[in-house]
Parts: C-alpha cells; sequence; structure tokens
C-alpha cells in the first residue's frame, strides 16, 4: 500500500517553518515530541540532582552536599515536580501518541479541530516559558502542589508559576475537547464505539478527565493568584478561610491527573501485548469500559491525599472505601491483559518488553496504592520515602514504560524508519533494572520512616540511599541508550515496511509513515481491532 | 491544510464529510468548552455556598452593603441583552443580517450598560473602603457612617470581588466576541445555512447571563 | 427526536420575546419576593433559588436551545453540572463532620 508518489506528511511541506503553522495533526503530535522530550531532559536531570544529594547524609557541612542547602533542594524537588507533572506525563502521551495516532486509528484524516489543535500546542508552550521564566526570577519551593498557606507566603514567583500551570492546563482542556469530538463524530465508516482500538478508548477516557476536571484546577489556581495579590481570605485561617478547602479543590483536578497519566498508557499496553502476543485481546469489552469506569471514579478518590491535613475522619473513611473501588477496573485491566498473554505466541521486542515492564512495576504501584488507600497505614506511611516509591512505581514504572513502549512501537510509523532492536532492549535492562534499584529502596526507608521532601538524613538510612542513588544512574544510562536508539533510527534506519509488527489496526493499513490526509481511499471498517486468531 | 470545498453554499473543511457533518462537530465542541466554564464558575459558588452556611451573619452583614437595586438594573439588562443575542441568530436565520446586526450591537451596549454600572458599584465600595479581604478598612468604613460587626467580614468580600469580577471579565470578553461576530455579519459572511460562529458566541453569552442569574440573588439578597 | 441533529430549528420570534417576558416577570418576582421576605423568613433564600432555578430553564431551554439541540449535547451540559454537585457535596461532608468532631476532641 505503499504511496507510490514518496509524498508523506514529513517531506510534503518543505521547510522548518512549515512545521509551526502545520495544522496536520501528526506535524502537531511531533511538535509536542520535541518539546515533552526537552522537559523531560530538563525534569531528568533535576531527579539526578535529588538523587546525589541524597547519596550520603551532610554529616559535617559541606560534606556529602551536593546542593549548597535546603532551600536549593527545595526548589530543585518543586522544578522536578512541577515540570515532570505538568510538562511531560499529563501531555505526554495523550499529545504526542494520542495527536499521531487516534485520528489513524479510527480511520479519520484529522482530529475535528486542526487549528484548535495547532493552538493548544501554543498555549501550553506559553505556560511552560512561564513555568520556566520562575527560574530566572525568585524561584519556587512550593512543591508542585502549591498547597497553602506556605505558597501565599513565599517568593513571589509563585503567581507566574501558578498562572503557568493555568495556561498549560487550558491546553490540556483544548486538547481533550478535541479528541472527544474527533471521537464522537470522525470516526470511518462502519467503525463504531466498540470497533475502536483500546488505545483510542483510553485516550478518549482521559479526554472525559481532561475536560471535566481542569476547570476546577483552573479556579484553584486563580483563586491562589487573587489570594497573593488581593489577599481575598478563601484560604486564609485569619478570615475565616480553609486552607484545607484548597487541597479539596486542587485534589479535585490533581486526582484524576493521575488517571490523565496513567489512563493513556494502559491504552498502550492493551495495544502491545496484543499486537506482540499475535492473539486477540481478552476481553475488549470488559477493558474499554474499564477506561471510562476508571474515568468516573477517579473523580471520588481525591481525599486519600488528605487522610491527614486536617480533614474529618468520616470523610476520610469515605475516601479510604471509594479509593479501593478503583483497585476493580484495574485488576480488570491487568487480568485481561494476563489472559492475553496465555498461550500467545509472544514476541520480546522492546515494545513488548516495556509492556511486560509495566505489567510488573504497575503492579507493584497498584497494590501499595491499595495499601496507601487504608487509612490506619497511610498515617503511619503519609509524607514519607513510601509514598514517593508507590507513585513513582505507577507514574514512572507506569507512564514512562508505555510512553517507550508505545514508542518504539509506533516508530517505524512515525518515521518510516526502523531502530535497532538490541539497543533498544539494552535501553530497556538498564531503564528496567535501574528503577527498581531506584524505587523499591524507597518503600523499605519509607516504612522504616525516612520522611520525603527533606535534603538530609539520618546515618541509619544511609545504605539504602546509596543503592537509590546509583539505580538513578543506571536508569540514566538506559535513557542514553534509548536516546541513541532513535538518533541511529532516526538517521540511518532502514526503511520500515507499513506494517512491520503485523498489527491489525487501521493505522498500520496506510503508509509508513502516512501521507497528509493518512489514507489513499477513506476506509470502511468491517471487524473489529484485534482480529488475529 | 486549507483544502476546504464548498458544500450546499457552505465552507466546509476536508475531513468532514458535509456541512452537517462540520456543524454538528463544531457544536459539540462549544457545548464541551461550555461545561468548562459552568465548571470554574462552579468551583467559586461551591466555596461561597459553604463559607456562607459557615458564616451566615457575615454574609448577611456583608450584602447589606450591597444596592440590590443596582443589582437588578444590570439584571434586567443582560436579560435583554440575552434577547437581542438570541435574535441576533434568528434573525441571520431568516435571513435578515441587518436587523441581525443591529440585535448584535445592542447586545454589546448592554454589556457596556452592565459594566458602567459595576464600574460605579466598585468604586462606590472602595470609597467606603471596602476591599477584598485582608484590605478591607474598618477604620474608613467607620468614618462613613459603618460599624463592622464581623471580623471576618473581608471574606465576604473576597467572594463579592472574585466571583462579580470574573462574571465582569466574562462580559468583557463576551463584548469583544460579540462585536467581532457583528463586523463578520456587516461583512455578510454569515447565511441561513451558516451561523455557527453567531451561535458559539450566543451561547457564552448566555452562559454569562445563567450566572449573573444565580450571582444576583447570592450577592444581594439573600442574607 | 424529530430534529435531525444538524437541521436547524428555528424559534418563532414571539416565543422569544415571550421567554424575555417570563425572564422579566420572574426578576420582578425575585425582587417582591424579597421586600416581602419578612413574613417568610427561613424560606427566603429557596424562593429566590427556586426563581433563579426557573430562569435558568427558561435561558438554557430557548434562548440557548437546548430544547432543540441533541440528547448528546444536552448530557455534555449536564455533566457540568454533576460534576459541581459531587465538589460540593464531598467537600460538605467534610467541612460539617469535621466541626462536629473538634468540638468533641
Amino acid at each position: 500500500m505503499g504511496h507510490s508518489s514518496g509524498k508523506n506528511y514529513i517531506n510534503e511541506e518543505p521547510g522548518l517553518l512549515s512545521w509551526f503553522t502545520s495544522l496536520d495533526h501528526k506535524r502537531i503530535a511531533l511538535l509536542y515530541f520535541v518539546s515533552v522530550m526537552t522537559f523531560f531532559l530538563v525534569g531528568g536531570i533535576m531527579a539526578l540532582l535529588l538523587r546525589l544529594e541524597l547519596f550520603a547524609p551532610n554529616t559535617t557541612a559541606n560534606v556529602g552536599q551536593v546542593l549548597k542547602n535546603g532551600d536549593i533542594y527545595n526548589q530543585v524537588l518543586t522544578y522536578h515536580g512541577a515540570i515532570m507533572v505538568f510538562m511531560v506525563i499529563i501531555p505526554g502521551i495523550p499529545a504526542i501518541l494520542g495527536n499521531f495516532f487516534l485520528p489513524l486509528q479510527i480511520g479519520a484524516k484529522d482530529v475535528a479541530f486542526p487549528r484548535l489543535n495547532l493552538a493548544s500546542w501554543y498555549v501550553f508552550m506559553l505556560g511552560a516559558c512561564l513555568a520556566i521564566g520562575t527560574f530566572f526570577s525568585t524561584k519556587i519551593d512550593t512543591g508542585w502542589t502549591f498547597y497553602t498557606p506556605y505558597s501565599i507566603r513565599t517568593g513571589s514567583a509563585v503567581v507566574m508559576m501558578v498562572v503557568a500551570a493555568f495556561i498549560m492546563g487550558m491546553s490540556s482542556i483544548l486538547t481533550g475537547l478535541n479528541f472527544i469530538v474527533t471521537v464522537h463524530k470522525l470516526r470511518a465508516p462502519g467503525m463504531s464505539m466498540f470497533r475502536m482500538p483500546l488505545f483510542t478508548w483510553a485516550i478518549y477516557s482521559t479526554a472525559i478527565l481532561q475536560v471535566l476536571a481542569t476547570p476546577i484546577l483552573g479556579i484553584t489556581l486563580l483563586l491562589l493568584v487573587m489570594e497573593r495579590t488581593f489577599g481575598v481570605g478563601i484560604f486564609d485561617p485569619k478570615l475565616g478561610g480553609d486552607p484545607v478547602l484548597f487541597q479539596h479543590f486542587f485534589w479535585f483536578y490533581s486526582h484524576p491527573a493521575v488517571y490523565i497519566m496513567i489512563l493513556p498508557a494502559m491504552g498502550v499496553v492493551s495495544e502491545l501485548i496484543t499486537t506482540y502476543s499475535k492473539k486477540t485481546i481478552f476481553g475488549y469489552t470488559a477493558i474499554a469500559y474499564s477506561s471510562i469506569g476508571i474515568a468516573a471514579v477517579s473523580f471520588f478518590v481525591w481525599g486519600h491525599h488528605m487522610f491527614v491535613s486536617g480533614q474529618s475522619e468520616i470523610a476520610g473513611i469515605i475516601f479510604s472505601f471509594l479509593t479501593m473501588l478503583v483497585g476493580v477496573p484495574t485488576a480488570i485491566k491487568m487480568f485481561n491483559w494476563l489472559a492475553t498473554l496465555y498461550k500467545g505466541s509472544i514476541e520480546f521486542t522492546a515494545s513488548m518488553l516495556y509492556a511486560l515492564g509495566f505489567l510488573f512495576l504497575f503492579a507493584i504501584g497498584g497494590v501499595t496504592g491499595i495499601m496507601l488507600a487504608v487509612t490506619a497505614i497511610d498515617v503511619h506511611f503519609h509524607d514519607t520515602y513510601f509514598v514517593v516509591a508507590h507513585f513513582h512505581y505507577v507514574m514512572v514504572g507506569g507512564t514512562l514504560m508505555a510512553i517507550m513502549g508505545g514508542f518504539y512501537h509506533w516508530f517505524p510509523k512515525m518515521f518510516g524508519k526502523m531502530y535497532n532492536e538490541t539497543t533498544a532492549i539494552i535501553s530497556w535492562v538498564f531503564i528496567f533494572v535501574g528503577f527498581n534499584v531506584t524505587f523499591f529502596p524507597q518503600f523499605i526507608l519509607g516504612a522504616k520512616g525516612m520522611p520525603r521532601r527533606y535534603f538530609d538524613y539520618i546515618p541509619e538510612y544511609e545504605q539504602l540511599n546509596k543503592i537509590s542513588t546509583v539505580g538513578s544512574w543506571l536508569i540514566a544510562v538506559g535513557f542514553l541508550f534509548g536516546l541513541y536508539t532513535i538518533i541511529r533510527g532516526l538517521t540511518s534506519g532502514e526503511k520500515a515496511p507499513d506494517n512491520p509488527w503485523g498489527s491489525k489496526t487501521l493505522e498500520w493499513q496506510t503508509s509508513s509513515p502516512p501521507i497528509m490526509h493518512n489514507f489513499d481511499h477513506d476506509p470502511v471498517v468491517t471487524a473489529g481491532p484485534y482480529e488475529y486468531k | 491544510m486549507s483544502t476546504n470545498r464548498l458544500v450546499n453554499g457552505v465552507q466546509v473543511a476536508s475531513h468532514y464529510r458535509d456541512e452537517k457533518h462540520q456543524y454538528a462537530s463544531n457544536k459539540e465542541g462549544i457545548w464541551l468548552f461550555m461545561v468548562t466554564e459552568i465548571l470554574m464558575f462552579g468551583g467559586l459558588f461551591v466555596g461561597y455556598i459553604l463559607f456562607h452556611s459557615l458564616y451566615p451573619e457575615m454574609f448577611a452583614e456583608g450584602a447589606s452593603f450591597l444596592d440590590w437595586k443596582l443589582g437588578f438594573v444590570n439584571t434586567l439588562v443582560l436579560i435583554f441583552s440575552s434577547l437581542t443575542m438570541a435574535l441576533g441568530i434568528y434573525f441571520n436565520q431568516v435571513g435578515q443580517p441587518s436587523k441581525a446586526t443591529w440585535a448584535l450591537w445592542t447586545t454589546v451596549a448592554c454589556g457596556a450598560i452592565f459594566m458602567i454600572i459595576k464600574y460605579f458599584e466598585y468604586t462606590h465600595k472602595f470609597h467606603m473602603g471596602i476591599f477584598p479581604g485582608k484590605f478591607l478598612d474598618p477604620v474608613m468604613m467607620a468614618e462613613h457612617g459603618h460599624t463592622v460587626q464581623n471580623a471576618n467580614l473581608g471574606l465576604y468580600f473576597g467572594f463579592y470581588f472574585c466571583m462579580s469580577g470574573l462574571h465582569g471579565l466574562h462580559v468583557l470578553i463576551g463584548m469583544g466576541l460579540i462585536s467581532w461576530i457583528a463586523i463578520k455579519n456587516m461583512k455578510r459572511e454569515f447565511n441561513p445555512k451558516y451561523f455557527t460562529p453567531i451561535e458559539g458566541v450566543g451561547i457564552f453569552w448566555h452562559i454569562v447571563d445563567l450566572i449573573w442569574i444565580f450571582l444576583f440573588p447570592l450577592l444581594y439578597l439573600v442574607g | 427526536m424529530a430534529h435531525h441533529d444538524s437541521d436547524h430549528h428555528v424559534t418563532p420570534l414571539n416565543v422569544y420575546l415571550k421567554v424575555a417576558g417570563g425572564l422579566f416577570a420572574l426578576t420582578f418576582l425575585t425582587i417582591i419576593a424579597h421586600v416581602f421576605k419578612a413574613h417568610y423568613l427561613g424560606l427566603a433564600p429557596y424562593i429566590a433559588f427556586l426563581i433563579a432555578g426557573a430562569k435558568a430553564y427558561l435561558v438554557m431551554a430557548w434562548f440557548m436551545h437546548l430544547k432543540y439541540d441533541t440528547a448528546g449535547n444536552r448530557i455534555i451540559f449536564a455533566t457540568g453540572f454533576v460534576g459541581l454537585a459531587l465538589l460540593f457535596a464531598i467537600c460538605a461532608i467534610d467541612i460539617y463532620t469535621r466541626v462536629y468532631q473538634g468540638s468533641i476532641l
């Protein structure tokens, strides 16, 4: 099905400038790709710095100290969190892989509003520039959550950072809105909702969350700006305001945001597991519904971030129960993936290894999440490294693994070239092993009581911290191999066939890379997405 | 991607089947955006109701400083503007664009009247020493003959200025959008088959009205 | 739905005028209720919001054309209010049970 004229979306419009004005969803996806990966590099360097600081306790002044003092540590910590959350994992899968493959998977020529799609990228970049701009102002040290009352009192850059987060939130809303309408209205003839690939289902569920949750973040951040500039008092106890209300409003968004981060990853994993097992996915409908289920339940559980914040015990108990409910749709997905693997013809490509890595790490992250949902345990573990390890297992072990796996999986389609499987697998080994070496000890550290966000610790914690820091270097090496694989693939990869993995979904039925309008002939769908055998 | 084509007299982008398909998609996009507006404003309402129930006397004291007559006049102005906005669409649907232009500019004028009244309300409050939150000035208020009863009265005005301010900002944005639509309309860019932008801006304007319908009793009357 | 999702429904002019008349009347009613609120003190806020709700219905159904829009768009718009109800309900549960507990500690 190769396109005879050799034209594709990459070479159809010449010149660098054409990329910044292009309304093509594939090109916009690549714009996001370059910007998000740049932010990932920055956030990653921050993480390495944090680990380096924690390599040894600061026994005497200037010994074992990489960052000059606790203030600087707090700032690095804040930027690491804010960059990774707002600028890497929230836009990560939806804006890159979602933008590229959602229209392709449902047989559409583009997203519903191409102009809005490009605008979203510009809005995102505006927010990102403002966020990075704070670095050259007084810097922020609130943590990515901007909790009041501290965020009201600390350095003035908070206003700029909060405005930046507001703007990036707008970008996220516009992307979500675009995807919802695309899924509702632009499906090819015959592509019913229950013939959509599961990645599309996941992006669709994510989009619903983006549209419904982000506005509350918007008003919360606006109120924080108002609080700082006009002292309106809503979050200020001196005037009878309530700082805990800030946390309620904040987590009303930010807990669903956790699922904005993980749902697309689950979608990617569904694609990978069925493709590399060469087997129809087990329980398609259940997986599709569980995506919506997770999206729905995610709105009811935010209070589990607030068990020790002064929230009432009754609210705590309610949230504890509701939180455990998330385990149900999540487990449905897990068991369906495992059942898909059963008796499949499994190919251990780099993508598949990432998917399997996801299953392993996400299981640990998920189960420790259920532990933390129990108030009695959470009171002990709250604000310790146990929580840090838990959410890194979900966010990095889950989302990042899926981004990488999905990226290798779709690399041939995106760029029309093959990558080197061997270096990709080496990269995976370093990342997977390094990840566990970094974060598993943190569970133990947390259980032993090491608090998070501190730039120093007592000597008893030294050994495990050393192991953890060494792990962070392994991850860094792994990503360097990954970068090498990508650059080699781009510069000297072999030409990719249209469908190198023998996938059944629509994006593989067009040329690699696809032409400007995606398909030579408008596709007509007559079967489900995974009819392998 | 500027590969529009003409279908039934309407410019249709290449990824849509026909003008109806495009219209339905745009409409859904507009509604999704409006949901985000409702949620954003709603957060403020939730906060207001919670604190109102915690400090009913303080909120009653705060409301007593507002002049419900001005709020009442503004309500009438906004309802009238909602009507003219709806007529802006109606006259385009029935092919009388010059009447539609009049309706749209009337809407903008109503928005301006609303903002002028708001301006007088605000400056009057500032004059009396009524500022939001911690900037509320009891001494200045005492000079104007008001002894503050509740120590945290500033919180009420924190809400008052945030809610009416955000609403006012939306009125200004709405006025801008309607002017843009009105100018497009004067260039005869709409016809009975194509008026999606007016509809979208119209729905936005009605949301502004809708929010005021609740803000008026909430801020001015309930005390 | 009798109307296909993009056959534009044209609301007659006199319906718009009637709706606007209703809105004006309800606004006056709000004020009348406010002026005489001393007679039914506890109910005053509920009456004010009942009237506001009626006005909101008129605006949404006719001015915003939701009455003639697709079911999908009506559901989309409704989700916003459902989300708010949730935010309010859970915050209220926390704040009210919190105050009570504070008094026994």
